[in-house]
């Protein structure tokens, strides 16, 4: 039996790279052993990635993307299709959890200077597909077509509009029509089912591929390839495989626990998740009271509400994510990771973390004076973040960084 | 810095999971709470009762089939088929009413909403209120208003039921008829829940050889 299984295994091997391709990315592929709590978002990324395609191609077998169909279907779905419900609270919670594992593995990338030479590539292909997976979230809420659904597509894509010369017409192109209609639906639907899932997946592979070919960071921010034994593997490095997948199996069972509370018993997520107005069909002539994006575009959303000038608030709006691509060459330190900085580094991330999540909460209240003082202050807080960073991580004092990995 | 992860981490939960928080500081409308409980089988029954003599006249609940109230409610179809439908309805059919939107239209100014998800778009607790809001108010067309929802189009129609039963039974009856209309809402609550224990206790009981099994191979590295 075993015979016979080299003999196939040869004999794809010298058809196609399969064992050579599993030792490049797995089994042989040397990852620090110092990974710690912040290190399990990234497989979680995929897992919930590989939970959205699998329960969204059961959807898209039962939706109806039109005006007239596509609520209707969605109750469908909840009501008579059995199961359906799991398989719909499973993606829209997925949606949300998406967001929740990929901000942590990019604060991750913020706390231990990921991004920083020789990953600089690694991180643009992760904002990548971090901005895909905003596009992709961004039209999939449009498919339930609910009020929410169309009135907080109908407020962002009218953002276009405030461009200069061609922003009328390009937000007519975007849609189709004068207003969001079954024709902006069904164009949603394409690119949400199709043309972004493909893009995202391309994006996943040259993200690890990039990872694989420079090595990844770890906590102490070492270039564990600096240190190896006589057979030229990295001492402070372990197999990816089995080590971190039988680790990483461990976070997934505990995500999942997590996950399945809100799937089961909170899948509205108190209105985070499924918002409530979206329990009315999409009504054109009728604009509900409030209108606020889901919760994982509220920190851009507050920026944008924040500035008083429309075309200006847009600009600041693309910036605010704009920053983050330019972020390996803002930071001048010496050392990757928050250990070994100083403390203006650690006070400006920690500034830049209670912003992200103040400017969150903001952008899902409706406007107050007072309000949008606040979402004001933490706009210039969450731009000085990346303004003043060249200055204070060049100026402060580091610690000095060990040879080795601490573990 | 680990006090700084815990810190950072609570921010991101407590933004997920207090959300209903923030949900409800939008409704500034005081509410008050709805004896829910979608095992009641009773306030369920005569909730649905309730329903089908005093609401279905003129709005429907489109989504709903007799047959899965017949099913959630643990009513023979039979019975549901005698009581509840019209003769032309199958117990596959879904909850509408015989009043057409046109002239519903004509009569009230605009259709009365479909009430299926009534409960999870405004909240039981509206619901309840709503039903036990009305007051009299001579400058309105049909005499009433409602404390939480000002200047309505519907006439109190359980003004006659409200005579009958008197203040306590009749809040009673209106909580029945709230926790139906919780149930139309989310027909599969009590399965989901049932189902999410059983999920949670299988991943309690997978979690033990998965960490072992990890344990078993980190040993090896120092």
């Amino acid at each position: 039996m075993k015979q016979l299984m080299n003999s196939g295994m040869d004999w794809l091997n010298t058809r196609l790279p399969v064992t050579k391709m599993w030792d490049e990315q797995a089994a042989k592929y040397h990852a620090p052993k110092n990974f710690n709590f912040w290190y399990y978002f990234g497989s979680l990324a995929m897992f919930v990635l590989i939970n959205q395609l699998l329960t969204g191609i059961w959807l898209t077998m039962l939706y109806n993307p039109t005006g007239e169909g596509a609520f209707n279907s969605i109750e469908y779905i909840m009501r008579d299709v059995e199961y359906g419900w799991l398989l719909r609270y499973l993606h829209s919670t997925g949606a949300s959890a998406f967001f929740i594992v990929i901000y942590l593995h990019m604060f991750r990338g913020l706390m231990y200077g990921s991004y920083k030479q020789p990953r600089e590539l690694l991180w643009i292909f992760g904002m990548f597909i971090y901005m895909a997976l905003m596009a992709e979230a961004f039209m999939g809420y449009l498919l339930p077509w609910g009020q929410m659904s169309y009135w907080g597509a109908q407020v962002i894509l009218s953002l276009a509009g405030a461009i200069p010369i061609v922003g009328d017409d390009l937000a007519l192109w975007v849609r189709g029509d004068y207003v969001i209609s079954g024709v902006t639906l069904n164009r949603f639907f394409a690119l949400h089912v199709a043309a972004i899932p493909v893009a995202l997946i391309g994006l996943v592979v040259m993200h690890l591929m990039a990872l694989h070919e420079v090595g990844s960071n770890n906590p102490d921010g070492v270039e564990i390839k600096n240190v190896k034994d006589s057979e030229g593997a990295p001492l402070d490095g372990v197999y990816f495989h089995p080590y971190y997948t039988v680790k990483d199996i461990v976070g997934v069972v505990v995500f999942l626990m997590v996950f399945c509370v809100v799937v089961f018993f909170f899948p509205d997520g108190g209105g985070l998740i499924l918002e409530a107005p979206n329990f009315e069909p999409a009504n054109p002539l009728k604009t509900p009271d409030h209108i606020a994006p889901v919760w994982y575009f509220t920190p851009f959303y507050s920026v944008l509400r924040a500035i008083p000038h429309k075309l200006t608030g847009v600009v600041f709006f693309g910036a605010s994510i704009a920053f983050l691509f330019v972020l390996p060459w803002l930071d001048r330190s010496p050392v990757k990771s928050m250990r070994y900085r100083g403390w203006m580094s650690k006070f400006w991330l920690a500034a830049f973390v209670v912003s992200f999540v103040v400017l969150g909460y903001l952008g899902t209240q409706a406007v107050t004076p007072g309000k949008t003082t606040a979402a004001r202050i933490f706009t210039v807080i969450y731009f000085l973040y990346f303004i003043l960073m060249p200055f204070y991580t060049s100026i402060e004092k580091t610690k000095p960084v060990p040879e080795r990995v601490t573990y | 810095m680990k006090k700084f992860n815990l810190i950072f981490l609570a921010f991101t939960f407590s933004l997920w999971v207090s959300g209903s928080l923030f949900a409800s500081s939008a409704e500034h409308v005081k509410t008050e709470k709805a004896p829910i409980d979608p095992k009641d089988m009773v306030s369920l029954q005569h909730g649905a009762k309730l329903f089908v003599n005093y609401c279905l006249g003129c709005h429907s609940a489109r989504y709903m089939r007799y047959e899965q109230l017949a099913k959630g409610l643990e009513i023979p179809v039979e019975l549901v088929q005698k009581n509840f439908m019209v003769t032309t309805d199958k117990p596959g059919s879904p909850m509408l009413s015989a009043m057409t939107p046109e002239l519903a239209e004509q009569w009230f100014g605009a259709p009365p909403p479909d009430l299926t998800l009534e409960s999870r778009l405004r909240g039981a607790d509206w619901v309840y209120s709503y039903l036990t809001g009305f007051y009299e108010d001579e400058s309105r067309p049909w005499g009433v208003n409602n404390k939480i929802f000002k200047d309505v189009g519907m006439p109190n129609v359980m003004a006659s039921l409200e005579e009958e039963l008197g203040e306590h039974e009749f809040k009673k009856a209106m909580g029945d008829l709230a926790n139906f209309m919780a149930f139309m809402a989310d027909p599969v609550k009590v399965e989901r829940e049932a189902l999410g224990v059983k999920v949670l206790f299988f991943l309690l009981i997978l979690l033990i050889p998965v960490y072992l099994l990890k344990h078993e191979y980190w040993k090896d590295v120092h």
